[in-house]
Protein backbone atom coordinates (compact mmCIF):
# COMPACT_ATOMS: atom_id res chain seq x y z
CA UNK A 1 0.00 0.00 0.00
CA UNK A 2 2.65 2.52 0.81
CA UNK A 3 6.13 1.04 -0.18
CA UNK A 4 9.10 1.91 1.53
CA UNK A 5 10.75 4.69 3.49
CA UNK A 6 14.27 5.91 3.18
CA UNK A 7 15.05 6.72 6.87
CA UNK A 8 18.48 8.13 7.54
CA UNK A 9 19.77 7.53 11.08
CA UNK A 10 22.89 7.60 13.11
CA UNK A 11 23.69 4.30 14.18
CA UNK A 12 26.57 3.45 16.79
CA UNK A 13 28.31 7.27 16.05
CA UNK A 14 27.66 6.09 11.90
CA UNK A 15 25.08 7.51 9.33
CA UNK A 16 23.45 4.79 7.92
CA UNK A 17 20.51 4.74 5.25
CA UNK A 18 18.21 1.92 5.18
CA UNK A 19 14.44 1.13 3.12
CA UNK A 20 11.85 0.02 5.11
CA UNK A 21 8.06 -0.33 5.63
CA UNK A 22 6.21 1.82 7.91
CA UNK A 23 5.14 -1.18 10.21
CA UNK A 24 8.87 -2.87 10.43
CA UNK A 25 9.81 -2.07 13.95
CA UNK A 26 13.28 -0.79 15.08
CA UNK A 27 14.02 -3.69 16.34
CA UNK A 28 13.27 -5.43 12.85
CA UNK A 29 15.37 -3.40 10.87
CA UNK A 30 18.02 -3.47 13.43
CA UNK A 31 18.48 -7.34 12.87
CA UNK A 32 17.04 -8.38 9.40
CA UNK A 33 17.63 -5.09 7.33
CA UNK A 34 21.31 -3.66 8.58
CA UNK A 35 22.54 -7.20 10.36
CA UNK A 36 22.94 -5.89 13.87
CA UNK A 37 21.69 -9.02 15.95
CA UNK A 38 23.01 -8.11 19.05
CA UNK A 39 19.91 -6.75 20.00
CA UNK A 40 17.43 -9.72 20.84
CA UNK A 41 13.86 -10.13 20.47
CA UNK A 42 12.04 -11.94 23.22
CA UNK A 43 8.51 -10.62 23.47
CA UNK A 44 7.90 -8.41 21.07
CA UNK A 45 5.50 -6.50 23.51
CA UNK A 46 7.42 -4.45 25.48
CA UNK A 47 7.93 -6.47 28.87
CA UNK A 48 11.16 -8.41 28.61
CA UNK A 49 13.98 -5.63 27.64
CA UNK A 50 16.02 -7.82 25.48
CA UNK A 51 15.53 -4.91 22.81
CA UNK A 52 16.44 -2.54 24.82
CA UNK A 53 18.78 -0.01 22.92
CA UNK A 54 19.36 4.08 23.51
CA UNK A 55 17.66 6.51 21.19
CA UNK A 56 19.04 10.11 21.39
CA UNK A 57 19.61 9.45 25.05
CA UNK A 58 16.32 7.39 25.93
CA UNK A 59 16.57 3.90 26.71
CA UNK A 60 13.81 2.19 25.07
CA UNK A 61 12.46 -1.20 23.94
CA UNK A 62 13.03 -1.04 20.21
CA UNK A 63 9.86 -3.14 19.44
CA UNK A 64 7.71 -0.79 20.47
CA UNK A 65 8.80 2.07 17.99
CA UNK A 66 8.61 1.96 14.30
CA UNK A 67 12.10 2.28 12.38
CA UNK A 68 10.26 5.20 10.74
CA UNK A 69 9.98 6.92 13.69
CA UNK A 70 14.04 6.73 14.05
CA UNK A 71 14.32 9.30 10.75
CA UNK A 72 17.27 11.99 12.08
CA UNK A 73 17.62 10.27 15.62
CA UNK A 74 21.16 8.53 17.43
CA UNK A 75 20.72 4.62 17.71
CA UNK A 76 22.91 3.33 20.09
CA UNK A 77 23.00 -0.48 19.60
CA UNK A 78 25.16 -3.32 21.69
CA UNK A 79 27.73 -3.33 19.25
CA UNK A 80 28.47 -0.34 19.80
CA UNK A 81 29.55 -0.39 23.42
CA UNK A 82 32.94 -2.10 22.93
CA UNK A 83 35.30 0.37 21.52
CA UNK A 84 36.96 -2.47 19.12
CA UNK A 85 38.57 -4.91 20.89
CA UNK A 86 38.29 -3.33 24.19
CA UNK A 87 35.44 -4.21 26.28
CA UNK A 88 33.48 -1.37 27.99
CA UNK A 89 33.59 -2.02 31.79
CA UNK A 90 30.43 -3.05 31.74
CA UNK A 91 30.81 -6.09 29.57
CA UNK A 92 33.62 -7.00 32.04
CA UNK A 93 31.62 -6.83 35.03
CA UNK A 94 29.22 -8.86 33.55
CA UNK A 95 32.21 -11.54 32.38
CA UNK A 96 33.95 -11.35 35.56
CA UNK A 97 30.67 -11.62 37.75
CA UNK A 98 29.16 -14.11 35.74
CA UNK A 99 26.45 -12.03 35.29
CA UNK A 100 24.70 -14.31 32.27
CA UNK A 101 24.26 -17.40 31.55
CA UNK A 102 22.45 -18.54 28.27
CA UNK A 103 22.73 -14.76 27.35
CA UNK A 104 19.78 -14.22 25.44
CA UNK A 105 18.79 -11.12 28.04
CA UNK A 106 22.36 -10.03 27.99
CA UNK A 107 22.48 -7.31 25.37
CA UNK A 108 19.12 -5.82 26.91
CA UNK A 109 20.66 -5.44 30.47
CA UNK A 110 24.02 -3.81 29.23
CA UNK A 111 22.25 -1.36 27.34
CA UNK A 112 19.46 -0.13 30.56
CA UNK A 113 23.08 -0.78 32.62
CA UNK A 114 24.93 1.76 30.10
CA UNK A 115 21.68 3.95 29.97
CA UNK A 116 21.69 4.28 33.74
CA UNK A 117 25.33 5.22 34.19
CA UNK A 118 25.13 7.49 31.20
CA UNK A 119 22.81 9.74 33.54
CA UNK A 120 24.03 8.77 37.19
CA UNK A 121 27.60 7.42 37.20
CA UNK A 122 27.60 6.41 40.54
CA UNK A 123 24.02 4.30 41.34
CA UNK A 124 23.57 2.68 44.57
CA UNK A 125 21.84 -0.37 44.82
CA UNK A 126 18.43 0.44 44.81
CA UNK A 127 19.00 2.45 41.57
CA UNK A 128 20.29 -0.12 39.56
CA UNK A 129 17.87 -2.74 40.95
CA UNK A 130 15.13 0.30 39.40
CA UNK A 131 16.74 0.60 36.07
CA UNK A 132 17.03 -2.99 35.33
CA UNK A 133 12.90 -3.93 36.33
CA UNK A 134 12.15 -3.62 32.40
CA UNK A 135 14.51 -6.27 31.28
CA UNK A 136 13.63 -9.65 32.33
CA UNK A 137 16.25 -12.89 32.87
CA UNK A 138 15.29 -16.32 33.14
CA UNK A 139 18.66 -17.91 34.41
CA UNK A 140 20.70 -15.81 36.72
CA UNK A 141 18.17 -15.02 39.74
CA UNK A 142 19.13 -11.22 38.84
CA UNK A 143 21.61 -10.87 41.93
CA UNK A 144 24.60 -11.30 39.25
CA UNK A 145 23.19 -8.74 37.14
CA UNK A 146 22.86 -6.57 39.86
CA UNK A 147 26.29 -7.41 41.45
CA UNK A 148 27.86 -7.19 37.93
CA UNK A 149 26.78 -3.58 37.19
CA UNK A 150 27.88 -2.37 40.70
CA UNK A 151 31.41 -3.71 40.13
CA UNK A 152 31.50 -1.69 36.64
CA UNK A 153 30.61 1.29 38.97
CA UNK A 154 33.51 0.93 41.49
CA UNK A 155 35.95 0.03 38.69
CA UNK B 1 1.21 -6.41 11.37
CA UNK B 2 -0.91 -4.82 8.98
CA UNK B 3 0.45 -2.17 6.40
CA UNK B 4 -0.32 1.59 6.83
CA UNK B 5 0.18 4.98 5.70
CA UNK B 6 3.21 6.80 8.12
CA UNK B 7 2.75 10.51 8.58
CA UNK B 8 5.00 12.96 10.93
CA UNK B 9 2.96 16.52 10.66
CA UNK B 10 5.14 19.08 12.08
CA UNK B 11 2.19 21.63 12.66
CA UNK B 12 -0.75 21.33 14.75
CA UNK B 13 -3.40 22.23 11.87
CA UNK B 14 -1.98 20.07 9.78
CA UNK B 15 -1.88 17.15 11.48
CA UNK B 16 -5.88 18.11 12.32
CA UNK B 17 -6.21 18.60 8.62
CA UNK B 18 -4.91 14.86 8.44
CA UNK B 19 -7.45 13.26 10.94
CA UNK B 20 -10.15 15.44 9.12
CA UNK B 21 -9.00 13.61 6.07
CA UNK B 22 -8.71 10.15 7.39
CA UNK B 23 -11.68 10.54 10.78
CA UNK B 24 -12.24 6.99 11.92
CA UNK B 25 -8.94 5.27 9.60
CA UNK B 26 -6.36 7.14 11.38
CA UNK B 27 -5.22 6.85 14.94
CA UNK B 28 -1.90 8.84 16.31
CA UNK B 29 0.96 7.54 17.41
CA UNK B 30 2.37 9.11 20.66
CA UNK B 31 4.69 6.74 22.57
CA UNK B 32 3.19 3.98 20.59
CA UNK B 33 3.29 1.29 24.30
CA UNK B 34 -0.20 0.76 23.56
CA UNK B 35 -1.25 1.12 20.01
CA UNK B 36 1.82 -0.87 18.27
CA UNK B 37 0.96 -3.45 21.01
CA UNK B 38 -2.55 -3.36 19.27
CA UNK B 39 -1.62 -3.00 15.80
CA UNK B 40 0.53 -6.00 16.35
CA UNK B 41 -2.09 -8.15 18.17
CA UNK B 42 -5.13 -7.29 15.39
CA UNK B 43 -6.95 -5.06 18.08
CA UNK B 44 -6.38 -1.84 15.88
CA UNK B 45 -5.76 -1.52 12.38
CA UNK B 46 -5.05 2.06 11.26
CA UNK B 47 -4.89 2.62 7.72
CA UNK B 48 -2.86 6.01 8.38
CA UNK B 49 -0.58 6.37 11.52
CA UNK B 50 0.16 10.33 12.44
CA UNK B 51 3.02 10.88 14.85
CA UNK B 52 2.20 13.30 17.40
CA UNK B 53 6.21 13.51 18.81
CA UNK B 54 6.84 16.46 15.77
CA UNK B 55 4.34 18.55 16.53
CA UNK B 56 5.50 21.83 19.00
CA UNK B 57 1.83 22.39 20.91
CA UNK B 58 2.05 18.11 21.83
CA UNK B 59 5.58 18.08 22.91
CA UNK B 60 5.78 20.74 25.26
CA UNK B 61 6.43 20.90 28.96
CA UNK B 62 5.46 24.66 30.82
CA UNK B 63 5.65 25.92 33.56
CA UNK B 64 3.96 29.22 33.73
CA UNK B 65 3.53 31.18 36.95
CA UNK B 66 3.05 27.76 38.54
CA UNK B 67 0.43 26.39 36.22
CA UNK B 68 1.90 23.37 34.47
CA UNK B 69 1.22 22.61 30.90
CA UNK B 70 1.85 19.16 29.74
CA UNK B 71 2.10 18.47 25.76
CA UNK B 72 -0.20 15.38 25.33
CA UNK B 73 2.98 13.48 23.55
CA UNK B 74 5.49 14.52 26.47
CA UNK B 75 6.78 11.28 28.04
CA UNK B 76 6.42 10.00 31.46
CA UNK B 77 10.73 10.05 32.13
CA UNK B 78 10.40 14.01 30.50
CA UNK B 79 7.59 14.53 33.50
CA UNK B 80 9.84 12.66 36.65
CA UNK B 81 12.71 13.75 35.58
CA UNK B 82 11.90 17.47 35.71
CA UNK B 83 12.89 18.84 38.97
CA UNK B 84 10.08 21.52 39.64
CA UNK B 85 7.51 18.86 38.48
CA UNK B 86 9.14 16.13 41.46
CA UNK B 87 8.60 18.77 43.77
CA UNK B 88 5.18 21.16 42.94
CA UNK B 89 3.23 18.19 41.47
CA UNK B 90 4.77 15.00 43.36
CA UNK B 91 1.21 12.66 42.28
CA UNK B 92 2.43 12.99 38.85
CA UNK B 93 5.66 11.98 39.35
CA UNK B 94 4.26 9.40 41.57
CA UNK B 95 2.57 7.79 38.41
CA UNK B 96 5.18 8.54 36.09
CA UNK B 97 7.60 6.51 37.78
CA UNK B 98 5.35 3.62 37.57
CA UNK B 99 4.26 2.89 34.60
CA UNK B 100 6.34 -0.07 32.89
CA UNK B 101 9.99 0.28 33.45
CA UNK B 102 12.23 2.73 32.54
CA UNK B 103 12.29 1.65 28.63
CA UNK B 104 8.77 2.39 28.31
CA UNK B 105 8.84 5.40 31.07
CA UNK B 106 10.81 6.69 27.97
CA UNK B 107 8.24 6.76 25.21
CA UNK B 108 4.38 6.09 27.24
CA UNK B 109 2.72 9.62 27.46
CA UNK B 110 0.22 10.90 29.41
CA UNK B 111 -1.67 11.52 26.24
CA UNK B 112 -1.75 8.35 25.40
CA UNK B 113 -2.33 6.53 29.11
CA UNK B 114 -5.67 9.18 28.78
CA UNK B 115 -7.05 8.15 24.91
CA UNK B 116 -5.99 4.38 25.55
CA UNK B 117 -8.91 4.82 28.40
CA UNK B 118 -8.09 1.62 30.26
CA UNK B 119 -9.65 1.67 33.48
CA UNK B 120 -5.98 0.89 35.19
CA UNK B 121 -4.56 3.39 33.71
CA UNK B 122 -1.79 4.88 36.11
CA UNK B 123 -1.66 8.77 35.35
CA UNK B 124 -5.38 9.37 34.93
CA UNK B 125 -5.98 9.74 38.82
CA UNK B 126 -3.58 11.69 39.15
CA UNK B 127 -4.05 14.42 36.84
CA UNK B 128 -8.37 14.01 38.21
CA UNK B 129 -7.55 15.26 41.39
CA UNK B 130 -5.23 18.10 40.29
CA UNK B 131 -8.28 19.31 38.47
CA UNK B 132 -6.63 19.54 34.88
CA UNK B 133 -8.14 20.56 31.92
CA UNK B 134 -8.03 18.66 28.73
CA UNK B 135 -7.21 21.06 25.47
CA UNK B 136 -8.50 19.94 22.23
CA UNK B 137 -7.71 20.38 18.62
CA UNK B 138 -9.94 19.25 15.22
CA UNK B 139 -9.61 21.01 12.19
CA UNK B 140 -13.65 22.56 13.33
CA UNK B 141 -11.92 24.54 15.57
CA UNK B 142 -10.70 23.80 19.65
CA UNK B 143 -12.34 23.24 23.45
CA UNK B 144 -11.29 22.22 26.30
CA UNK B 145 -13.01 19.89 28.86
CA UNK B 146 -12.20 18.79 32.56
CA UNK B 147 -10.07 15.56 32.42
CA UNK B 148 -12.45 13.08 34.22
CA UNK B 149 -14.87 13.69 31.00
CA UNK B 150 -12.33 12.44 28.61
CA UNK B 151 -12.33 8.43 29.55
CA UNK B 152 -16.22 7.41 28.80
CA UNK B 153 -15.93 3.12 29.17
CA UNK B 154 -12.74 0.83 28.46
CA UNK B 155 -10.63 2.25 25.37
CA UNK B 156 -13.62 4.93 24.70
CA UNK B 157 -12.92 8.38 24.65
CA UNK B 158 -15.42 11.61 24.40
CA UNK B 159 -12.71 12.66 21.70
CA UNK B 160 -14.49 12.72 18.22
CA UNK B 161 -12.46 10.34 15.66
CA UNK B 162 -11.07 13.86 14.22
CA UNK B 163 -9.89 15.44 17.59
CA UNK B 164 -6.53 15.45 18.80
CA UNK B 165 -5.87 15.68 22.36
CA UNK B 166 -2.98 18.92 22.54
CA UNK B 167 -2.42 19.16 26.34
CA UNK B 168 -3.59 18.95 29.75
CA UNK B 169 -3.16 22.42 31.57
CA UNK B 170 -3.13 22.50 35.91
CA UNK B 171 -3.38 24.76 37.69
CA UNK B 172 -0.77 26.51 40.34
CA UNK B 173 -1.35 24.68 43.26
CA UNK B 174 -2.32 26.64 46.80
CA UNK B 175 -0.24 27.06 49.20
CA UNK B 176 -0.34 24.37 51.83
CA UNK B 177 -1.52 22.12 48.99
CA UNK B 178 0.02 18.40 49.14
CA UNK B 179 -1.32 15.48 46.67
CA UNK B 180 -0.18 11.58 46.20
CA UNK B 181 -0.42 8.48 43.96
CA UNK B 182 -0.44 4.79 44.94
CA UNK B 183 -0.57 1.73 43.14
CA UNK B 184 -1.14 -1.94 44.17
CA UNK B 185 0.50 -4.72 42.24
CA UNK B 186 1.23 -7.90 43.75
CA UNK B 187 4.97 -7.27 42.65
CA UNK B 188 7.32 -3.77 42.67
CA UNK B 189 7.20 -2.78 38.91
CA UNK B 190 6.32 -3.92 35.72
CA UNK B 191 2.15 -5.07 36.08
CA UNK B 192 -1.17 -3.56 35.50
CA UNK B 193 -2.78 -2.19 38.65
CA UNK B 194 -5.35 -4.10 40.73
CA UNK B 195 -6.10 -0.91 41.90
CA UNK B 196 -4.89 2.52 42.27
CA UNK B 197 -6.26 5.74 44.14
CA UNK B 198 -5.08 9.63 43.91
CA UNK B 199 -5.61 11.99 46.47
CA UNK B 200 -5.45 15.88 47.08
CA UNK B 201 -6.13 18.14 49.51
CA UNK B 202 -5.77 22.24 50.23
CA UNK B 203 -5.38 22.58 54.35
CA UNK B 204 -5.90 25.63 55.87
CA UNK B 205 -2.53 28.16 57.11
CA UNK B 206 -2.93 26.37 60.36
CA UNK B 207 -2.36 22.81 58.50
CA UNK B 208 -5.18 21.01 60.74
CA UNK B 209 -7.63 21.79 58.64
CA UNK B 210 -8.89 20.38 55.34
CA UNK B 211 -10.54 23.37 52.89
CA UNK B 212 -11.02 21.32 49.91
CA UNK B 213 -9.76 17.62 48.50
CA UNK B 214 -10.11 15.42 45.44
CA UNK B 215 -9.97 11.89 45.12
CA UNK B 216 -10.18 9.88 42.12
CA UNK B 217 -9.60 6.10 42.02
CA UNK B 218 -8.48 3.09 38.91
CA UNK B 219 -9.35 -0.44 38.06
CA UNK B 220 -12.45 -0.42 39.85
CA UNK B 221 -14.92 0.89 37.20
CA UNK B 222 -15.11 0.94 33.58
CA UNK B 223 -12.91 4.61 33.64
CA UNK B 224 -10.66 5.97 36.11
CA UNK B 225 -13.22 7.53 38.49
CA UNK B 226 -13.27 10.76 39.74
CA UNK B 227 -14.83 10.76 43.55
CA UNK B 228 -16.22 13.74 43.92
CA UNK B 229 -18.21 12.97 46.84
CA UNK B 230 -15.45 11.70 48.53
CA UNK B 231 -13.18 14.58 48.53
CA UNK B 232 -16.41 17.28 49.19
CA UNK B 233 -17.15 14.88 52.57
CA UNK B 234 -13.48 15.96 53.81
CA UNK B 235 -14.22 19.91 53.60
CA UNK B 236 -14.00 21.97 56.48
CA UNK B 237 -12.93 18.55 58.12
CA UNK B 238 -9.86 18.35 60.39
CA UNK B 239 -6.85 16.09 59.34
CA UNK B 240 -7.43 13.06 61.19
CA UNK B 241 -8.04 9.25 61.15
CA UNK B 242 -11.26 9.94 61.45
CA UNK B 243 -11.95 12.21 58.31
CA UNK B 244 -9.82 9.85 56.84
CA UNK B 245 -11.41 6.59 57.25
CA UNK B 246 -15.02 8.18 56.33
CA UNK B 247 -13.98 9.58 52.73
CA UNK B 248 -12.07 6.60 52.37
CA UNK B 249 -15.38 4.54 53.28
CA UNK B 250 -17.04 6.98 50.32
CA UNK B 251 -14.46 6.09 47.60
CA UNK B 252 -15.14 2.34 48.61
CA UNK B 253 -18.62 2.37 47.65
CA UNK B 254 -18.26 4.45 44.90
CA UNK B 255 -16.27 1.94 43.23
CA UNK B 256 -17.57 -1.23 40.94
CA UNK B 257 -14.94 -3.19 40.53
CA UNK B 258 -14.96 -6.87 38.10
CA UNK B 259 -13.29 -9.77 39.37
CA UNK B 260 -10.83 -11.01 36.84
CA UNK B 261 -7.26 -12.39 36.97
CA UNK B 262 -5.54 -9.46 38.56
CA UNK B 263 -8.36 -9.55 41.72
CA UNK B 264 -11.62 -10.13 43.17
CA UNK B 265 -14.39 -7.28 43.48
CA UNK B 266 -14.15 -7.80 47.71
CA UNK B 267 -10.41 -7.25 47.47
CA UNK B 268 -10.39 -4.67 44.94
CA UNK B 269 -12.63 -2.82 47.19
CA UNK B 270 -10.80 -3.04 49.96
CA UNK B 271 -7.56 -2.03 48.29
CA UNK B 272 -9.60 1.27 47.14
CA UNK B 273 -10.06 2.17 50.61
CA UNK B 274 -6.43 1.03 52.05
CA UNK B 275 -4.74 3.32 49.10
CA UNK B 276 -7.27 5.96 49.34
CA UNK B 277 -6.57 6.45 52.98
CA UNK B 278 -2.86 6.56 52.61
CA UNK B 279 -3.32 8.18 49.89
CA UNK B 280 -4.49 11.16 51.74
CA UNK B 281 -1.78 10.71 54.56
CA UNK B 282 0.56 10.78 52.24
CA UNK B 283 -1.38 13.86 50.58
CA UNK B 284 -1.31 15.83 53.98
CA UNK B 285 1.75 15.45 55.03
CA UNK B 286 3.40 16.69 51.89
CA UNK B 287 0.82 19.69 52.45
CA UNK B 288 2.50 20.36 55.55
CA UNK B 289 5.78 20.52 53.45
CA UNK B 290 7.11 16.50 54.20
CA UNK B 291 9.37 15.55 51.39
CA UNK B 292 8.16 11.91 50.27
CA UNK B 293 9.38 10.22 47.60
C1 LIG C 1 5.40 -3.33 29.19
C2 LIG C 1 4.32 -2.33 29.38
C3 LIG C 1 4.02 -1.89 30.66
C4 LIG C 1 3.00 -0.97 30.87
N1 LIG C 1 2.75 -0.54 32.16
C5 LIG C 1 1.76 0.33 32.39
C6 LIG C 1 1.46 0.77 33.72
O1 LIG C 1 2.14 0.38 34.67
N2 LIG C 1 0.44 1.65 33.89
C7 LIG C 1 -0.30 2.11 32.86
O2 LIG C 1 -1.21 2.91 33.08
N3 LIG C 1 -0.04 1.73 31.59
C8 LIG C 1 0.96 0.84 31.33
N4 LIG C 1 1.21 0.44 30.04
C9 LIG C 1 0.39 0.94 28.94
C10 LIG C 1 0.97 2.17 28.21
O3 LIG C 1 2.37 2.22 28.33
C11 LIG C 1 0.38 3.48 28.73
O4 LIG C 1 -1.01 3.46 28.60
C12 LIG C 1 0.97 4.70 27.99
O5 LIG C 1 0.81 5.86 28.78
C13 LIG C 1 0.38 4.92 26.62
O6 LIG C 1 0.99 6.07 26.08
P1 LIG C 1 1.63 6.08 24.61
O7 LIG C 1 2.19 7.42 24.42
O8 LIG C 1 2.53 4.94 24.43
O9 LIG C 1 0.29 5.89 23.75
P2 LIG C 1 0.09 5.36 22.27
O10 LIG C 1 0.24 3.88 22.26
O11 LIG C 1 0.89 6.13 21.30
O12 LIG C 1 -1.44 5.75 22.07
C14 LIG C 1 -2.48 5.14 22.83
C15 LIG C 1 -3.83 5.50 22.21
O13 LIG C 1 -4.11 6.88 22.40
C16 LIG C 1 -4.29 7.53 21.16
N5 LIG C 1 -3.62 8.84 21.27
C17 LIG C 1 -2.34 9.04 21.63
N6 LIG C 1 -2.08 10.36 21.67
C18 LIG C 1 -3.24 10.99 21.34
C19 LIG C 1 -3.61 12.37 21.22
N7 LIG C 1 -2.72 13.34 21.46
N8 LIG C 1 -4.88 12.67 20.85
C20 LIG C 1 -5.77 11.66 20.60
N9 LIG C 1 -5.48 10.35 20.71
C21 LIG C 1 -4.23 10.02 21.07
C22 LIG C 1 -3.61 6.64 20.14
O14 LIG C 1 -4.15 6.82 18.85
C23 LIG C 1 -3.88 5.27 20.71
O15 LIG C 1 -5.16 4.83 20.37
C24 LIG C 1 2.26 -0.47 29.78
C25 LIG C 1 2.56 -0.89 28.49
C26 LIG C 1 3.58 -1.80 28.27
C27 LIG C 1 3.90 -2.23 26.87
S1 LIG D 1 11.32 -7.92 22.67
FE1 LIG D 1 11.09 -5.83 23.07
S2 LIG D 1 10.60 -5.78 25.16
FE2 LIG D 1 10.64 -7.91 24.74
S1 LIG E 1 21.10 -15.20 31.10
FE1 LIG E 1 19.54 -16.43 30.28
S2 LIG E 1 17.85 -15.09 30.31
FE2 LIG E 1 19.35 -13.98 31.33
Amino acid sequence: MSGKSLVTATINGEEKQFLCEPRQSLLEVLRDVLYLTGTKEGCNDGNCGACSVIVDGVLLDACCMLAVEAEGSSVETIEGLATGDELHPLQRAFLEETGLQCGICTPGFLMSAKALLDKTPRPDEQQVRHWLAGNLCRCTGYDKLVRSVLKAVEA
Amino acid sequence: MKDFQYLAPRRLDEAAALMAEHAGSAQLLAGGTDLLIFMRNGRKSPEVVIDAKKIPELTRLQLDAGRLTIGAAVSCRTVWEHPEIIEKFPALADAATLIGGIQIQGRATFGGNLCNAAPSADTVPPVIVYGATAHIASARGERQAPVEEICTGPGLTSLAPDEILVSLSIPAPQANSGAAFLRFIPRNEMDIAVANAAARVDLDETGETISAARIAIGAVAPVPLYVEAAGAALAGKPVNDGSIASAARIARDASTPINDMRGTVEHRKQLVEVLTARALRRACDRARGEKIQ
